[in-house]
């Protein structure tokens, strides 16, 4: 009998303080990360919208490959109308 | 019937078990709640990474091909001005346009970092080197374009008055001033009769 209380001490005073400890650990961890999740899914979102100019890279390459076309002509004309250097 | 007698250290037992089950069940199903909520937001973040690499999937291939549109351009007009300008004085225009440019050279011409450009700005007339040192700086100047103004716009205007002669500017007490005239001028001047009137016919010229 005398055993048996020793064991409900033990459990009462160890082993429940330290599941309780180790439980209450876990669960503030797990909730301390909600919120940084949340900050990078913002983030994230924040991200993908400002690469929505992305598609105008496409524009932007045509807009180029037509001045080089038309600096080119321009320089093709320079070379015949300017002398070249003595 | 047998009738078994719990001993009261027993009952306390179950009590405590009882206790560490429930602290159990409480904790385990926040910890549950908070990694669903994780679980959520985390594929909240898949999507938009997702978005963002299918959106920036071409950039690198655009921005490649412009590149190699612009260094075409650029190999072009290098080239061009070379031929017209002669090495030289195409890294002295460079050099007068973007100072310290010539340093770098042109990109096809590697002869052209070892040349010692010209001051390009002293085949310009002094008319023009005033009239650009007067305003933002013109290319012909040795400054940078993209720089500030060599003259105060707003209160400066010695660098204005230095484009007329020098009497003007230097010695104003010397010159007359100008003439005061109206009813409360200084000096008053008597009517002519003969304003007016018709002209006096002069006699014929005898030959």
């Amino acid at each position: 009998m005398t055993l048996l209380w020793i064991g409900d001490a033990i459990l009462l005073l160890v082993v429940v303080p330290v599941a309780l400890y180790l439980l209450n650990g876990t669960l503030q961890a797990a909730r301390s990360i909600v919120p940084s999740v949340r900050a990078i899914a913002a983030t994230a979102a924040a991200g993908s919208k400002d690469l929505d100019a992305a598609a105008l890279l496409l524009t932007t390459q045509e807009q180029v490959s037509q001045t080089v076309a038309g600096v080119a002509g321009y320089g093709g004309s320079l070379d015949v109308i300017l002398d070249d250097a003595e | 019937m047998p009738v078994y007698a719990i001993p009261a250290a027993g009952v306390a037992l179950i009590i405590i078990v009882l206790l560490i089950v429930l602290a159990l069940v409480y904790y385990l199903v926040s910890t549950i709640f908070a990694l669903q909520k994780i679980t959520a937001g985390l594929d909240d973040v898949i999507g938009s990474v997702t978005e963002i690499v299918e959106k920036s999937a071409p950039v690198n291939e655009i921005v490649n091909a412009i590149n190699k549109d612009l260094d075409a351009g650029v190999d072009m007009l290098e080239a061009l001005l070379v031929k017209k300008a002669g090495m030289v004085d195409a890294v002295g225009l460079v050099d007068g346009l973007y100072p310290g440019a010539a340093a770098a050279g042109f990109r096809n011409f590697p002869e052209s970092t070892t040349i010692d450009a010209p001051r390009i700005s002293e085949v310009y007339t002094k008319g023009t080197l005033t009239l650009a040192r007067l305003g933002r700086e013109a290319p012909i100047a040795m400054a940078n374009p993209a720089g500030p103004v060599l003259r105060n716009v707003e209160g400066g205007s010695l660098a204005a008055r230095l484009l007329y002669p020098n009497l003007r500017q230097s010695a104003p007490p010397n010159l007359p001033r100008s003439p005061v005239i109206g009813t409360d001028a200084p000096v008053q001047y008597e009517q002519r009769d003969d304003i007016g009137q018709p002209r006096k016919r002069l006699p014929a010229r005898t030959r």
